[in-house]
């Protein structure tokens, strides 16, 4: 035994505990922590003395000063935890407001008007063309079954086609079952078996929606976008009548100095199927850059209701045909609006958006 | 596909203006993404033979070269390294104009004069090569001073870049392009028959073929060649396959590639003698067996996928004691390659299902020039053709080469040959044309159909085994009408526009929901389009507890969530907006949410094979959600915002009323929110962001937000809709009454306005609540809440004992049903 005056570390831990426990609110144990753990505390002064005691007495009570400090920490954070709870409830408490009594006349409406995504402006036009040509507007969930996203638009499952689309798929249930549509196209399945079930054929309408495909996005691609699609069926509907149709369409939206052509291309869903492309909306078909000189800019898909799909849906080829078309609502807006990346159209930076 | 003009002239005399030439191939759908002309430019480049070399002093990077090109040697600084005296090479003396547009020009380096330029194969737009110059020492024929085009037998080329669409095998080729032009272009076309002059042993004496899996290769065909020399394929060879993108590599390699080319075929050439045992076998893989493909990467297969159709049964080739060789239809495999030391060359043709190679190379990630021609379908009777063609080209490159006799043909079942009875009414029906029967005829036959008269204006049309997009009837007269329509020419089809009785239209959900934007526009706000894949974490982060529905193959890990709310979205987007310092703003979104699906509520959807089974999809629910965060914004303004939408949307009877219980609404702040309410039914949110969620997003100041739920303020009779029908509007002066209420807290404002509307009767134009009072002269746990109530009679101007009498009335409605002090 030293000289030294023995540590009653008992009377120092409940000394601590009571400074700590003293403090009302956060500052005050910030304080209270300065003051009974920092540099100038009877704890840190313990600790000081040590160099006094013997080897033997040091190193025991070295780690009891050790082990009481760590409870010390300890209960001062769960104080703090404490005292941080009890201050939010206490302020959200001041700031309590009845929304039942609020006095509408106090409040200032604003002078300048806002804006609707450029997407909404060019889905609603396209829509008002539609309407106008006599289409009704139909809508379709954005997570589908492989059935209508794929199987009854005559991609079973390995069809080649299906790997056309990077899809997708959910985890819910088996494998591959549900999917994020990739396209609107299966807007088209559902409008049939609503028609056959309910005996409601012909159909004429388009559907506009959210669609999404596992693809980087680039100045021209997005992983989600949006993309309308028409369809009509009736009897004695045509490839002329398709064509007719995507030309008046093209001329009531862009303008009627912009014109339309079909070159034949491949889709599952439709045959005959074709690509369209219209006067490029630059240069008015004189050739420039954005249309690599030829004139047209490519728009869509479209073709006559593959026999197959008809047969998927309970509808008999013999008796009905029909055409279907789609295209990209975005790539609309970048092609009426000259948007250069079509990533501006997500990234909601103001400046951009109240330019519409 | 690169395919060079003079290529497809082997079959049909095509010529003229190339754009027009570009217009037919666009019009028959196989695009033309790019034109490219070659050998253009090299009039001036000649060869000449180098008769010195020397160093120039200070200088080891050049060299001074003299050349002779049939006139007096020449001095040329030259940069290359790769050739000597003796050797011949092109040179572009002073003055030519290379085909990149260079001018070359007398020019002195180190006191060197150089007379010209010595060329690489690039400089020449010949190769790809680069490195050094294009020696053409060896090459037959080939004399110094003789122009290059002379020597190399260049002529110009025009090469287009086609796309061609995945139900058109048939067109992936030399023979397919060339055959559907001259069809357009009303030219002759026809298949050149190879020769192959067969000697020495009978096949079946040098190797053997056996098909274990004849469903997934229902046909395999082995030819032998023997006293192969393996060496570099003949130029025309070499500079075709350059030109269509492929890079020689030797002439048996060379030779297969250019019958795929050409015909569409793939063929896979073994070295027989590294074969373990002489012959071929195919068969499915077994789980887990491990082959080592050409380009050396060591690829398991017989694994199932997590896909549907992912089987996991692959084809695999093997020698003749079962030892696997290659992937089938997919990829040959490395031990077996053909080297310089070759002389015995084992030939592999094969048709596969389609449906196989396509499940491989996708499980395998592995897509070649001969996968993604059997995954769209090759001609099983094109095989024999092909493997002529080869042997033809490898007896001109390898002039002792001996093919061996016959063919080692293994078949299965074979795809049906199809014939489609087509009534010309039919096609006319689909197309909107007037074409007559023998006007199909001669659109199909060019292609390759078969057509003879089958009765009164029908055809019976034969579909050629190259064809495997055409189906049978009823889909095959489709498929034959759009061969018609493609021949005959889309844009000659006559437009006419198809009319109905039936009026377009919105929906009420659509009509809606474009008021509700029209509102919130009004109200300042601009529409913003955030992800519906989000990062769970940041939907957790404002409160949703509902389980989150994951993306099985999400992009990134911060995509990889449906979204239960817009909220996390829109603080984003507004976050980003304030880091740009555009922070007074008002944002809205209108868009689906998911949550999990319930099945014991909705029915399920088809799925699966054939549409037979149930499965149930996420709920999706459509929000329209608002942050307000101009200055001053808050709770009370996202009260004035729902308003706003609910005049718009002629809504009656929303109730705003505070979560129950102290219970927080999601995100929100917990003494400065309310539920939106129509009856029992929640329709929707409003208040505050909870401070801290803002401050998780890096945002400070009050946030106000509203979000409500689309389905169920429009749809379903939830809310009820203030009555369409027109209240006159009186001529006679009206008169208001302040009354200033001390009513219980735990009374909302909103009920004491309705009872007051209530007792006022039809003579009450408006109640407003225009002030809240709470101090002193007021009890505690009450308020003063002051209303002001405007009177109106249709007919007459009220009397102040009219309008006294009536004041009397609602106050004592207020006493007696809400218990409301007048102060
Ligand atoms: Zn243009």
């Amino acid at each position: 035994m030293s000289g030294a005056v023995p540590l009653d570390l008992a009377a120092l831990e409940s000394a601590t505990e009571r400074a700590l426990r003293a403090a009302e609110t956060t500052a005050e144990l910030a304080e209270a922590e300065t003051s009974a753990l920092g540099k100038r505390s009877a704890l840190a002064g313990a600790h000081r003395s040590l160099g006094a005691l013997d080897e033997e007495d040091r190193r025991r009570v070295g780690r009891e000063l050790h082990e009481l400090r760590g409870r010390m920490e300890a209960l001062a954070a769960e104080l703090r935890r404490g005292l941080h709870e009890r201050e939010r409830a206490a302020a959200l408490e001041a700031d309590r407001l009845d929304l039942t009594e609020v006095v509408l006349g106090d409040l200032r409406s604003p002078i300048a008007r806002g804006r609707t995504h450029p997407v909404t402006q060019t889905r609603d036009a396209l829509e008002d063309v539609f309407v106008a040509m006599g289409f009704k507007v139909a809508e379709g969930p954005e997570a589908e079954t492989d059935w209508y996203n794929f199987e009854a638009l005559n991609m079973p499952p390995s069809h080649p086609a299906r790997g056309m689309y990077d899809t997708f798929f959910l985890e819910l249930g088996e494998p591959e079952t549900i999917v994020l549509r990739t396209h609107t196209s299966p807007v088209q399945i559902r409008l049939m078996e609503a028609a056959v079930r309910e005996g409601t054929l012909p159909i004429h309408a388009v559907a506009p929606g959210r669609c999404f495909r596992r693809d980087t996005a680039d100045a021209s691609h997005l992983p989600v976008f949006h993309q309308v699609e028409g369809l009509v069926v009736d009897r004695g509907i045509t490839f002329g009548d398709l064509a007719g149709t995507i030309e008046a369409f093209t001329a009531a939206y862009f303008g009627p100095e912009v014109h339309s052509r079909l070159r034949p291309s491949y889709f599952p869903f439709t045959e005959p199927s074709a690509e369209y492309d219209i006067t490029c909306t630059i240069c008015l078909g004189a050739g420039c850059r954005t249309c690599s000189n030829t004139g047209w800019l490519e728009l869509g898909g479209s073709g006559m209701v593959d026999p197959a799909v008809f047969l998927a849906c309970g509808i008999d080829p013999e008796e009905w045909s029909g055409f279907a078309f789609g295209f990209g609502i975005d790539r609309c807006a970048q092609m009426r609006h000259q948007i250069p990346d079509m990533r501006a159209l997500v990234e909601n930076d103001l400046r951009f958006l109240r330019q519409f | 596909m690169r395919a060079p003009l003079s290529w497809l002239r082997d079959f049909a005399p095509i010529d003229g203006d190339v754009d027009a030439l570009v217009a037919s191939l666009d019009d028959l759908g196989l695009m033309v993404e790019g034109v490219e002309r070659v050998g253009e430019g090299l009039g001036d480049v000649v060869v000449a033979r180098v008769l010195e070399v020397g160093s120039i002093e200070g200088a080891d990077r050049i060299r001074r070269v003299l050349v002779e090109a049939g006139g007096d040697p020449l001095e040329i600084v030259c940069g290359a390294f790769n050739f000597g005296a003796g050797d011949l090479v092109p040179l572009a003396p002073v003055g030519t104009v290379l085909p990149d547009g260079t001018e070359i020009g007398r020019r002195k380096m180190r006191g060197v004069t150089s007379n010209g330029m010595l060329c690489s194969g690039r400089e020449l737009a010949l190769s790809d090569d680069g490195e050094g110059l294009l020696v053409l020492t060896g090459v037959a024929g080939v004399e110094a001073g003789a122009p290059i085009v002379d020597a190399l037998g260049i002529e110009p080329d025009v090469v287009f870049d086609i796309t061609v669409e995945g139900n058109r095998p048939d067109a992936w080729c030399m023979a397919g392009v060339a055959r559907d032009l001259a069809a357009r272009l009303g030219l002759p076309f026809s298949l050149p028959e190879p020769k192959v002059r067969s000697a020495g042993p009978a096949v079946a004496s040098l190797a053997s073929a056996a098909v274990e899996a004849p469903d997934m290769c229902p046909r395999l065909t082995v030819r032998v060649i023997e006293s192969v020399a393996v060496g570099a394929s003949p130029a025309l060879i070499a500079r075709r396959l350059t030109m269509a993108g492929m890079r020689p590599i030797n002439n048996v390699v060379d030779a297969s590639n250019y019958v795929m080319l050409e015909l569409g075929q793939p063929t896979h050439p073994y070295d027989l003698d590294r074969l373990g045992a002489p012959g071929l076998l195919v068969r499915r893989a077994r789980p887990g067996e491990a082959l080592t493909t050409l380009d050396g990467v060591e690829r398991t297969l017989g694994y199932p996928g997590r896909g549907l159709g992912e089987t996991g049964e692959d084809c695999i080739i093997c020698d003749a004691a079962g030892v696997p060789v290659g992937i089938g239809g997919i990829f040959g495999g490395a031990s077996s390659e053909i080297s310089e030391s070759t002389t015995r060359v084992l030939l592999e043709a094969a048709y596969f299902d389609p449906m196989v190679i396509a499940r491989t190379s996708k499980s395998q990630r592995l897509r070649t020039e001969a996968s993604a021609r059997f995954e769209r379908g090759c001609d099983p009777l094109g095989i024999d053709r092909a493997t002529d063609r080869f042997c033809e080209l490898l007896a001109q490159s390898s002039r002792d080469a001996v093919v061996a006799q016959g063919t080692l043909d293994v078949r299965g079942e074979l795809p049906e040959p199809i014939t489609i009875t087509l009534r010309t009414e039919a096609v006319n029906g689909l197309l909107g044309t007037g074409l007559d029967t023998a006007q199909i005829a001669g659109l199909l036959g060019p292609i390759g159909f078969g057509c003879e008269a089958s009765g009164d204006e029908a055809l019976a049309v034969a579909v050629p085994s190259n064809r495997p997009d055409v189906r049978p009837a009823p889909h095959g007269i489709a498929d034959l009408a759009e061969e018609v329509a493609r021949i005959y020419g889309y844009s000659r089809i006559a437009r006419s526009q198809p009319t109905w009785a039936e009026p377009g239209g919105l929906t009420e959900r659509q009509r809606m929901r474009r008021r509700v934007r029209e509102a919130l526009v009004g109200l300042g706000a601009t529409e913003v389009w955030t992800s519906s894949l989000v990062d769970e974490g940041d939907d957790a982060t404002v409160g949703v507890v509902a389980r989150p529905i994951g993306i099985a193959n999400p992009m990134a890990q911060d995509q990889g969530w449906l979204r239960r709310t817009q909220m996390a979205g829109m603080l984003r987007a507004l976050s980003r907006n304030r880091d740009r310092r555009q922070g007074a703003v008002r944002l809205f979104e209108v868009g689906v949410v998911f949550s999990e699906p319930t099945p014991g509520r909705s029915s399920g959807e088809r799925s699966g094979p054939g549409g037979a089974q149930e499965a149930f999809l996420p709920t999706e629910g459509e929000l329209a959600s608002v942050l307000l965060a101009a200055e001053g914004d808050d709770a009370r303004v996202a009260v004035a915002a729902l308003e706003a939408v609910a005049d718009e949307l002629r809504l009656s009877g929303l109730k705003v009323r505070p979560p129950e219980g102290g219970e927080a609404l999601p995100g929100l702040h917990p003494t400065r929110s309310a539920r939106v309410l129509s009856g029992a039914v929640q329709v929707g949110t409003l208040g505050e962001i909870d401070p801290a969620v803002a401050e998780a997003f890096g945002l400070e100041g009050r946030l106000g937000w509203l979000e409500l739920d689309l389905g169920l303020v429009v749809e379903g009779g939830v809310v009820p809709r203030r009555e369409e029908r027109t209240r006159p509007i009186s001529r006679f002066p009206s008169s208001d009454i302040d009354l200033a209420l001390a009513v219980d807290d735990a009374i909302p404002a909103d009920e004491v306005g309705d009872v007051l509307r209530a007792a006022g009767g039809d003579l009450l134009e408006s109640v407003t609540l225009f002030d809240v009072y709470r101090g002193p002269g007021v009890d505690p746990g009450r308020r003063s809440l002051a209303f002001r109530l405007r009177f109106c009679a249709p007919d007459r101007t009220l009397t102040d004992h009219e309008v006294g009498a009536l004041r009397a009335v609602c106050l004592e409605a207020a006493e007696r049903q809400v218990g409301a002090v007048l102060r």
